[in-house]
């Protein structure tokens, strides 16, 4: 206790009394990494190497998995249907929530189908979408935008709603058609909204294509985990999962960068841009 | 041309508290027009109808019987024969404030050169040329406010239809502009009906105040100073202003009774 008394009646001198900057947030997201790696790191090691694993194991299966060229095939394999899926579930779901927030018929007779859908056990109904679309591509397309559709939807038909009515009026006042106003008012006021559903359904979509491929034909990042469980390489299973991990945040990254390119004023106002 | 004309307009509407319905009677029977040219100020008390009659005249309300008549047709629905300055601006955010003015001139159907010269033109009459390319978060609440008058105006209606355009400004703001929309109104000669609960707002602008209880007229009365008012802060002194805001603040407290 005194040693701290000291230190504070030390460095109150001059030097230190100026601004006092607050650390950066890409360090402190990297201490906190690197802690949790150290921590798992320790305990890892502790247990069976069957029944967990530890970083430095998936750093030298990782290496196996790049230098053989199986992880770049899997990779590959696994990214056709997702981008695809979730394409599909930007570009239908977008116009959908718009449509339901924006026009009163829609939401009546379309909303209750989304409000289920988002809740909707999708891996029990996988065996009958293998039924309709066969056991190849098309189906694990389907699975990836039925899960990534829901989110994209609903945060887009709740951020239609929450357009203030008054901006709405200023466009009714200026006698704009209501296509227009749903194009210039409504759309970019719900970007937001629209960009945290783009957001969600990211998480969503990266389990729908692991669901896919595992119950489907077993192919892609899905199938290196599968291969792996089955041969007690546990260390081995954790790679394609830590890539399906950086592959989320590097999207969410990058889905962040397009939401300050098309809706600029939107961090400006909210004071984030000066981060 | 710019006349507006108020013939016996009601609104009624049914608001629901506590499951108990009630009827409220918004405007009841309201007649006055506004001369071609005039400037018309709309005073009373919060929840006395002067919003909505001129949300009716706009055409973003319906009233329950009567008519509204601009330069003789009877409005139905909005029309770029009116412009309309809402309360707090409502600038679209995303939009710079060039591209706000240009936004109702473009519904107007403006397109190419001479819609950037438009917008140019009365962005320069309220005097912002120098930051057209800034968003309404970066602009201050005058200056939003000023957006939203050349919005309204660049697509010359015969009407500007204003709704407390001053209320939320702090009083030097408010001062600045009410000179300034004098100074437009000069240039213009634009009819304005607007709204205002600022006496000394009403005296100092209009031509005549229409002074508005529960959803009647309850009074019209015409302003005696002459245009054109440069300085208002010489209109403050006068006699006329003193004796005129005392007249309109009478007929708003009308019906208490002073007890001598």
């Amino acid at each position: 206790m005194v040693d701290i008394a000291d230190k504070h009646s030390d460095t109150a001198a001059p030097q230190e009394a100026p601004e006092r900057r607050p650390l950066p947030r890409w360090m402190i997201t990297c201490a906190s990494i690197v802690a949790v790696l150290i921590f798992w790191e320790i305990v890892g090691r502790q247990i069976n190497p069957v029944f967990g694993s530890y970083p430095a194991a998936i750093a030298v299966a990782f290496w196996e998995l790049l230098v053989t060229g199986q992880l770049w095939a899997a990779l590959f394999e696994s990214l056709q249907p997702f981008l695809l899926g979730y394409g599909l579930a930007i570009v239908i779901g977008v116009p959908l929530g718009l449509l339901i927030g924006g026009f009163r018929v829609a939401e009546a007779a379309l909303g209750i189908y989304v409000t289920a859908g988002y809740a909707m056990p999708l891996v029990a109904l996988v065996p009958l979408l293998i039924l309709w679309l066969g056991l190849g591509f098309a189906v694990k397309v389907a699975v990836v935008f039925l899960m990534a559709l829901f989110p994209i939807t609903i945060n887009t038909w709740l951020g239609v709603t929450a357009v203030p009515k008054t901006l709405i009026e200023v466009g009714k006042s200026f006698v704009a058609p209501d296509l227009v106003i749903l194009r210039r008012i409504v759309l970019p006021a719900t970007l937001p909204y629209i960009m945290a559903g783009v957001r969600l359904a990211v998480g969503r979509a990266v389990v729908a294509m692991v669901i896919a491929e595992f119950f489907t034909t077993i192919s892609g990042l899905g199938a290196v985990i599968i291969n792996s469980a089955n041969n007690f390489d546990t260390a081995a299973m954790f790679v394609p999962i830590i890539i399906l991990m950086l592959m989320a945040i590097g999207l969410n990254w990058l889905i962040g960068w397009v939401e300050r390119k098309v809706a600029p004023w939107q961090a400006e106002i909210s004071g984030r841009d000066r981060e | 041309m710019g006349e507006v004309s108020f013939v016996e307009v009601s609104k009624r509407f049914t608001l629901r508290v506590d499951n108990e319905v009630h009827h409220v009677q918004a405007l009841d029977r309201v007649s006055f027009s506004v001369r071609d040219g005039e400037i018309v100020a709309l005073i009373g008390p919060s929840g006395c109808g002067k919003t909505t009659a001129l949300r009716v005249a706009m055409g973003l309300d319906s009233s329950t019987s009567g008519r509204v008549t601009v330069d003789g047709r009877e409005i139905k629905g909005c029309g770029h024969d009116r412009g309309m300055v809402f309360q707090h601006a409502e600038l679209l955010p995303w939009l710079s404030a060039m591209q706000n003015v240009m936004f109702g001139l473009e519904m107007k159907g403006m397109r190419g050169e001479p819609l950037r010269v438009t917008a140019e033109k009365y962005l320069e009459l309220v005097g912002l040329s120098g930051s057209k390319n800034r968003r309404p978060h970066q602009l201050s609440g005058g200056m939003k406010q000023r957006v939203g008058i050349a919005r309204a105006l660049a697509i010359d209606p015969s009407v500007l239809l204003m709704d407390e355009p001053f209320g939320a400004l702090d009083a030097q703001t408010r001062e600045s502009l009410q000179a300034e929309l004098l100074d437009i109104h000069a240039r213009t000669k634009k009819t304005i009906l607007f709204v205002t609960h600022d006496l000394d707002e009403a005296v100092l602008i209009a031509d005549r105040i229409v002074v508005m209880k529960e959803g009647r007229v309850a009074e019209v009365m015409t302003v005696p100073l002459t245009r054109p008012r440069p300085d208002l802060s010489i209109v403050r002194g006068l006699p006329e202003f003193a004796g005129t805001r005392y007249k309109v603040w009478r007929a708003l407290h009308d019906d208490e009774k002073t007890v001598h």
